[in-house]
């Protein structure tokens, strides 16, 4: 179906504003046509359009649970931003639906993919020696992080001994999760992002709000903001290519004259002892290849076996991320160039743990990909931010308790555990299954609240006891208090807030039953 | 052939009506249906939110109510998918383990127990929007999802093909989550209405009429944001399309 199928077919007039409005989910380019590619599909708004502020995410107090829900509302509240986020990430979805149908072999792909990862996690201790020995042979320096903290103490000892006062690093959500850029500006390091969205996030002191698109929950207004500010660009003029060659014309210098570049890695061949990157913009061939010292941050889960294992998951990444058959640039790294020094961080921060843990290790999979982010109806309409964590959306949910149960422990609750996500996994984790796994860890551990709890324990009496439950339920009213509302443990009713409450029949249908087919005699 | 109907709770309560056509519609087929007087709930509500210990008691209640029957059938996917999946809280006796296994949605239990050819009785000429429940869909195999790339088939659609009149309307997202999500609702409302907005207005662009399902929980939050939107869409079960209801 085209989009142009979907003009309303109902006289106007009829419909509520928001049903009239005309919907245009597809990405246009100039002449009309529908844009294909994902990243570069931005709508422009016009310069003289309302603005509208970009909402932050969600607020983040210590150790204290995240308010996700709460964070979520704002978004909400922000209805530019949450229209262009939704629409946008599902012309991914859909895009990728695309892709994985063109392949008549995707599902085993998928298996094969899931296969290897078990694989390979169940013997990680020993590809992991494999990967050492042979990038060593090869000339790479390799070290051993414990921790974020380790990990960052590691990279800076390296700089120190190289002099080097400036970094440039392709986007890496594992320094992301070690706080690395804080701690490096700590140290008078300058850090600077060479992806674009990563950089946008950068200048706007944001954290990335998706592991591929780390800008997206922003509009290109919020763009040529935050370049209005930062770069000195014009703030009226939101055109993509501006905007871009902008970033571009003021990071370039930077990349050309920085002491050392990192990356991350995508994949980490243990026989080889190669890490291998996967970009569209090039920027960790530039943070590779330029800088006369290069590092790479490995999550030791990123292992594979072999070269060979390497094409399963090249055809499945890109296709399940942005829908398009491979990223544009799937760069190798084996060795240090002439005259330069190379040096690999290995990198634990809770992941051996994580791998001992009996319902969650395979959640250790993950590609990174964000499908299951695109497809996941609440993200769409949340924003990343709105988890206050490094990792959001459906994945997010599951592996972000293993860092901070108590600081995460309401990620799970964000979910309907709808199981789109499972599907869309080109890992096949069961991501959703793996959500209300940690809903009962968390509940027989009580960190859910303890109203909630108690509400919890008031339903299941009423449920175990037919008397009690038909006493419940027996007038409209009481019914209307028990059943949509039960587990409701504020004043505020929150369904009739945004929907109208339900009709109250005349009878329940244990009553009709009773009325129209108990036999006499027969009563209860 | 001993068939228990369940009536989930929340249709016991808001939509008798759907019990009713269930019992009408298994009955037209010649089966003798019983309804086991102290049944109340499947304890996904519980569950759901991760409490299972608080789920045990109704779990259990479930199986001494539903433990004599050959087939257990219930007009809702996601308490079916509650007690195939996740009615864990108690012992797995044999008792347990036959109750869960025999546990069939309407739709599947008409279309791959009963196997029916035909509704000669059922006309529904409206445009039809057919909304898929999470559960249904994803949980216990109603149909295809858009994810996955194998052949396309479709359990309640078959059936409503077999319905005189019925035209399906296609919406732009065809089996996105409309946000009712269990406990969901109550505890995030407000992604939760927007979810069923955005389902409504999909709904309502797709030109439907009517928006039919297996489950009348998602019927109940639809119906709630199409009211509020002040959309006119009617909402109805399956199992009042296909025993026959008439708009
Ligand atoms: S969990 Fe699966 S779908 Fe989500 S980002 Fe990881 S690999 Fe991709």
């Amino acid at each position: 179906m085209s989009a142009d199928d979907l003009t309303p077919r109902q006289t106007e007039g009829v419909l509520h504003p928001e049903v009239r409005a005309p919907s245009d989910e597809s990405e246009r380019g100039p002449g009309g046509e529908r844009l294909q590619h994902a990243e570069a599909a931005s709508k422009p708004i016009r310069a003289d359009a309302p603005r509208e502020p970009q909402p932050r995410g969600a607020k983040v107090r210590g150790n204290r649970p995240i308010d996700q829900a709460e964070a979520a509302e704002r978004f909400l509240a922000a209805p530019m931003h949450q229209k262009a986020h939704d629409e946008r990430l599902w012309d991914v979805r859909r895009k990728r639906d695309v892709a994985a149908h063109g392949i008549p072999e995707w599902e085993e792909l998928r298996e094969l993919a899931s296969q290897i990862k078990t694989h390979t996690l169940t013997h990680l201790d020993r590809y992991l020696e494999q990967f050492e020995a042979a990038a060593q042979a090869n000339g790479v320096h390799v070290h051993w992080a414990e921790d974020g903290a380790d990990h960052n103490r590691i990279v800076l000892d390296i700089l120190r001994k190289h002099g080097a006062k400036s970094l440039v690093k392709s986007k890496s959500m594992l320094t992301e999760e070690c706080g690395f850029r804080h701690f490096m500006a700590a140290h008078e390091i300058d850090v600077i992002e060479t992806d674009l969205g990563e950089r946008i996030q950068q200048l706007d002191d944001e954290e990335p709000s998706h592991v591929v698109m780390p800008a997206v929950h922003k509009t290109r207004l919020d763009v040529a903001e935050v370049f209005a500010r930062t770069l000195g660009t014009d703030p009226d003029n939101d055109d993509a290519h501006y905007l871009a060659e902008s970033q571009r014309e003021t990071t370039r210098p930077l990349i050309l004259k920085a002491d050392a570049g990192l990356t991350g890695c995508n994949f980490a061949i243990a026989e080889t002892g190669t890490v291998v990157t996967c970009t569209n913009e090039g920027n960790a061939d530039l943070s590779g290849n330029v800088p006369p010292l290069q590092i790479h941050s490995i999550g030791i889960e990123k292992l594979i076996p072999r070269v060979e294992h390497l094409g399963v998951f090249i055809r499945l990444l890109s296709r399940s991320a942005l829908g398009s058959p491979i990223t544009q640039y799937t760069s190798h790294f084996r060795g240090p160039r002439p005259g330069t020094e190379m040096h690999m961080v290995l990198v634990d921060n809770g992941r051996s743990e994580r791998l001992g843990m009996e319902e969650f290790w395979t959640s250790l999979k993950c590609i990174r990909c964000g499908a299951c982010m695109n497809t996941c109806p609440v993200y769409r309409r949340s924003g990343g931010l709105s988890y206050g964590a490094t990792y959001s959306g459906p994945i997010g949910l599951i592996i972000d308790p293993t860092f901070n149960k108590r600081k995460y422990s309401t990620l799970p609750f964000s979910s309907t555990m709808n199981g789109s996500c499972t599907n869309v996994c080109p890992v096949k984790i069961n991501i959703h299954e793996q959500i209300f796994a940690w809903r009962k860890v968390l509940a027989e551990e009580h960190r859910i609240p303890l109203l909630k709890q108690g509400m919890m324990k008031a339903a299941g009496a009423v449920l175990s006891r037919p008397a009690a439950y038909r006493a419940a339920i027996q007038t409209a009213d009481s019914a209307l208090r028990v059943l949509p509302r039960f587990a409701v443990y504020n004043p505020a009713n929150t369904w009739g807030k945004k929907r109208e409450m339900p009709h109250a029949p005349r009878q329940s249908f244990h009553a009709w039953y009773r009325e129209n087919r108990m036999k006499k005699g027969q009563d209860a | 052939m001993r068939i228990g109907l369940f009536v989930p709770c929340y249709v016991d309560a808001f939509e008798p009506e759907v019990g009713i056509a269930t019992l009408e519609l298994l009955e037209r087929f010649g089966l003798t249906v019983e309804y086991p007087y102290d049944q109340t709930c499947c304890g996904q509500p519980m569950t759901n939110t991760g409490c299972h210990q608080e789920a045990a008691a109704t779990e259990a209640l479930f199986v001494k109510n539903f433990s004599g029957f050959d087939y257990v059938v219930a007009p809702s996917g996601s308490c079916v998918h509650q007690v195939r999946e996740h009615l864990t809280a108690i012992p797995q006796t044999d008792e347990v383990k036959h109750v869960r296994a025999k546990t069939f949605e309407l739709v599947e239990f008409l279309h791959d127990v009963l196997k029916i050819e035909d509704l000669p009785w059922a006309a529904f000429p409206h445009k039809v929007a057919y909304h898929s429940n999470c559960n249904a869909l994803r949980g216990i195999g109603h149909a295809r999802p858009t994810e996955l790339n194998r052949p396309f088939f479709s359990k309640p659609l078959n059936l409503l093909k077999k319905v005189k009149g019925v035209e399906i309307v296609d919406l732009t997202r065809p089996d996105e989550c409309c946000g009712f999500g269990g406990t969901f609702s109550v505890f995030e409302p407000a992604v939760s209405a927007k979810m069923g907005y955005d389902k409504v207005t999909d709904q309502a662009r797709a030109g439907a009429e009517y928006v039919v399902s297996a489950d009348s929980s998602c019927l109940m939050h639809q119906k709630g944001c199409a009211e509020r939107l002040g959309v006119g869409l009617k909402y109805i079960h399956i199992a009042q399309v296909l025993n026959g209801a008439a708009a």
